[in-house]
């Protein structure tokens, strides 16, 4: 008799559940202190919530984060696979369900990896311990003869014990320790490959992927009209000419909110239309455009955050001094934001694609006052997400709207004039920059002031953070926006240069108001401090009679950043460059938030003096982003973020005045096309034995600098104000020239 | 007032008004995820879907003018027995999204080149798609997708 078959045995007997108190009773955990817990298993310590393997075996992943599009579920699932050693195909994901996941933070700021990641290797690495350890003493062998294969227990004997079998169905119920555990290493075999994106055959055929395709039964349509300027009134309206139109089932008033219902989605449309001619609203005129907005950043009141002073007694022999800015940007996904809500039995179910589902779950049950047990967040995949955009304010709409006609989904969907008008912007930011250098032209002394207003207002729980709470009859006014401190920092993301810099003071000029919505956009206030300082250091290389990439170099005591900068640098072909007329290339360096994954871009560009127009003629750009999980998902992210950053530089600025944006469309806020888009190569340095960094926002800061530093390599003229469009290049070939 | 759609080989009464969108009625009637709402005023391309095989924009073409016409949707894209159409299996290979909204587009759109164009140059791939945005930044994989699709079909 073999002892799988006793096993069995004994669990039909129902012996499992005594074998599992048997076999991880306390004894061996009490002896050593546990660690501190890797990640988002700080604060969601028992393995259940991570895991669940059930009676035959099948096997789920829980995590609070969610997918973007960036893939964080198929890394997660790959970790999952070899930690605990199972099949990759058959794990299921629940994923952002405010019901069932474990209580992780916002899906953003590149900890996907560092938190849900580090959280999910542990897990399932003491899982798999202990599952080995129940194995032996059910079987009664010594633990290193046991090994692990797809989601069983191998024994000296040739027999297996399935991983369901040994668990019968029951929950751990343990508390992971943080531990290395001494049981033998299962093999990894996912984690560093290639992974395929496990959402991707769904999306390519047409199944129902995304949110926007979910059709519940009793399914309504929604459309909501929003104020036409930030503070705008509703001063008049008469329901009568919409409540007539055909398959309106209701319109909903509260306050300055306004919406209606209707059986299908045209017929929601229709009545839209009708609501925006019969609605009559009183605005708020006045406050800076696109083209005061530098100038008004900095005359107005501004908190000062000084977040590092550190004096040299050195001396400078020169000082350079340089200002950059940004343009406000948008996040501009392909297809606007969408939520269905149900409001039954006194509970609200809200499907959507928010990043935050925690947070905003909470936000949207103080905005319709009632218990925060009450209100259910699920996430279900949306368009691409690249920040706070308009994910959340659909929920909220979406909550409101399902109170309003209990018992029916309510699904709201946002126009493209809704998610370009409405959407929270990327902040505007001016920075000034000023380096005192020694003979040799090194840099002594570093001074940096910036200007920004806020970098996040996401929803964190307060209802005054969703679009529509302002608008309601009570109405929940827009909280102060918080400061992000260290070390993740918001406007100042990326504002203390990894250089090697004697003296150095940088103080955020903080400016709590605004004159439009403005929130998280993919790298916070480092797309512009990198620009900045990366910009810098190619002007002061220049001074110094230094080639750009030995100038960073003699200024880095990294050996991480200068092996990926040299190496970077070669495979783009650095030293052996041969400069044609008209064309330049540009190089630019960071390391996301200081603590993340480090980049490098390289770009190739060409100029032309009577147009203005700057082609990019080729990238490359190195990443290290310690151990890598997908390395394909890994380029995918970085070619993905290198694209949106020369969208960016090159195309987008948007346009706004009283209060309102004025670019509505495609055609007012025009992106990066196919044509437009250089080729680009990818270098990946693997470090598998060391953290996981995250990596989803690292291109951004390093891409318009080394389009700047390109453009002036080709042209001589020095680029410091996004974007570069083709007018603004002729002007400052004018300006140059003059 | 009943209109006749010919959509992925199945012909479909449907009752929506005569100058609907074509989208609403693909998504809101016949069920269609692959053509997306992303803009309803042609500049995006999420929506695209081939009227005899050529790409239209769903979001403003009413649905009176589709009457007559083979409609693809990217639903129907695969042979009725589920095997993947050489577009779609190349966007697999190249691993060719990031957020996949746009990808029913970019396919369709690729679709109708390969019929015209069979073995196109990247340049002639990136025009014929200058139309269709994507905001993630999978361009440069979409544009290996389509290419590998025509050599796997010639």
């Amino acid at each position: 008799m073999s002892l799988s078959v006793v096993s069995r045995r004994a669990l039909l007997a129902g012996g499992g559940g005594l074998a599992l108190g048997f076999a991880l009773g306390g004894a061996a955990r009490a002896v050593e202190p546990d660690r501190p817990l890797p990640g988002s298993l700080a604060n969601n310590p028992e393995l259940d919530a991570w895991m669940r393997i059930d009676a035959d075996g099948a096997v789920t992943l829980l995590t609070g984060k969610v997918e973007l599009g960036q893939g964080v579920l198929t890394a997660l699932t790959q970790i999952l696979a070899d930690a605990l050693d199972v099949a990759i195909e058959p794990i299921r994901v629940i994923s952002g369900d405010t019901g069932q996941s474990p209580k992780e933070g916002p899906t953003a700021g590149s900890m996907s990896m560092p938190y849900a990641g580090a959280a999910v290797r542990q897990a399932g690495i003491e899982t798999r311990a202990l599952l080995l350890k129940l194995a032996a003493s059910r079987a009664g062998a010594p633990l290193s003869a046991l090994r692990t294969r797809d989601g069983a227990v191998l024994l000296p004997d040739g027999g297996r014990l399935p991983y369901g079998e040994l668990l019968a169905g029951q929950a751990l119920r343990r508390r992971a320790t943080g531990l290395p555990q001494d049981v033998p290493p299962a093999e990894s075999r996912h984690v560093g490959t290639a992974t395929p994106r496990r959402d991707l055959p769904a999306k390519i055929t047409g199944a129902p992927a995304f949110l926007h395709d979910d059709r519940p039964p009793g399914l309504v349509h929604a459309r909501v009209l929003r104020p036409p300027s930030i503070g705008a009134q509703l001063v008049g309206f008469d329901p009568a000419s919409v409540e007539v139109l055909a398959g309106v089932i209701m319109v909903v008033r509260d306050g300055s909110f306004l919406a209606v219902i209707a059986e299908k989605e045209h017929q929601a449309i229709l009545a839209h239309e009708a609501l925006r001619q019969a609605a009559r609203w009183r605005e708020i005129s006045g406050g800076p455009n696109q083209d005061t907005i530098q100038a008004w950043l900095k005359a107005r009141p501004s908190e000062e955050i000084r977040i590092v002073d550190r004096p040299t007694a050195a001396s400078s022999v020169r000082i350079v001094e340089a200002a950059y800015s940004r343009p406000m940007l948008m996040h501009g996904a392909i297809g606007p934001s969408v939520a269905i809500g149900l409001f039954e039995a006194g509970r609200y179910v809200i499907h959507t694609h928010s990043q935050s589902v925690f947070e905003t779950a909470a936000a949207i049950a103080q905005m319709l006052a009632v218990d925060p047990g009450s209100v259910r967040l699920i996430h279900r995949p949306g368009s691409g997400c690249y920040g706070h955009n308009g994910a959340d304010d659909a929920a909220a709409d979406a909550a409101l709207l399902a109170r309003a006609l209990p018992g029916r989904p309510v699904r709201v969907q946002w126009s493209r004039e809704d998610e370009h008008g409405c959407e929270p912007l990327g902040s505007a930011m001016h920075v000034e920059l000023a380096a005192g250098v020694d003979a040799r032209g090194d840099i002594v002394d570093w001074r940096c002031d910036l200007w920004s207003m806020a970098h996040s207002t996401r929803p964190g729980g307060q209802a005054g953070n969703l679009l529509p709470a302002p608008c309601l009859a009570q109405p929940f006014p827009a909280p102060p926006p918080r400061v992000i401190p260290a070390p993740n920092y918001g406007p100042d993301r990326n504002a203390i240069p990894l250089y090697d810099l004697p003296g150095q003071r940088v103080t955020t000029h903080f400016i709590r108001e605004s004159p439009v919505r403005v929130s998280s956009l993919r790298s916070l206030g480092a797309f512009a401090n990198v620009f900045a300082i990366e910009s810098l250091m190619d002007e002061l290389a220049l001074g110094a009679g230094a080639d750009p990439l030995a100038y960073r170099l003699r200024h880095l005591s990294h050996p991480r950043a200068t092996e990926l900068l040299l190496r970077t640098a070669e495979a783009f072909g650095w030293s052996a460059y041969r400069k044609a007329p008209g064309r330049g290339r540009g190089l630019a360096f960071a390391r996301y938030k200081n603590l993340a994954a480090y980049c490098v871009v390289c770009l190739e560009v060409e100029v032309s003096t009577e147009t203005g127009v700057v082609r990019v003629l080729r990238a490359t750009a190195g990443v290290d982003s310690g151990a890598v999980v997908n390395p394909d998902g890994l380029r995918n992210q970085i070619e993905g973020g290198l694209i949106q950053a020369l969208s960016w530089s090159l195309k987008e600025e948007v346009v706004f005045a009283d209060g309102k944006v004025l670019s509505t469309s495609w055609g007012d806020y025009p992106i990066l096309t196919f044509s437009e888009v250089p080729p680009i190569e990818v270098l990946v340095i693997d470090r598998p034995d060391t953290p996981l960094l995250g990596a989803g926002e690292t291109a951004q800061g390093p891409t318009p600098a080394a389009l700047a530093n390109a453009v002036f390599d080709a042209i001589g003229v020095r680029m410091r104000h996004l974007p570069l469009k083709p007018q603004s290049v002729l002007e400052a070939i004018a300006s140059a020239a003059g | 007032m009943t209109l006749v759609l010919n959509v992925d080989g199945v012909r479909h009464a449907v009752t929506s008004a005569d100058d609907t969108p074509l989208l609403w009625v693909l998504r809101g009637e016949l069920d269609k995820n692959g053509p997306k709402y992303g803009c309803g005023a042609a500049q995006c391309g999420a929506c695209t879907v081939l009227l005899d095989d050529a790409p239209v924009r769903s979001c403003v073409l009413p649905v009176s003018a589709a009457t007559g016409a083979a409609i693809r949707t990217l639903d129907g894209l695969a042979d009725a027995d589920g095997a993947l159409h050489a577009v779609q299996s190349a966007f697999v290979a190249e691993q060719a999204a990031q957020c996949g909204y746009c990808t029913s587009g970019m396919i369709m759109s690729a679709v109708a080149l390969l019929a015209e164009t069979p073995r196109p140059t990247d340049a002639q791939v990136r025009t014929a798609l200058d139309g269709n945005l994507c905001r993630c930044g999978a361009h440069n994989r979409i544009v290996r997708a389509v290419l590998r699709a025509a050599e796997a079909r010639t």
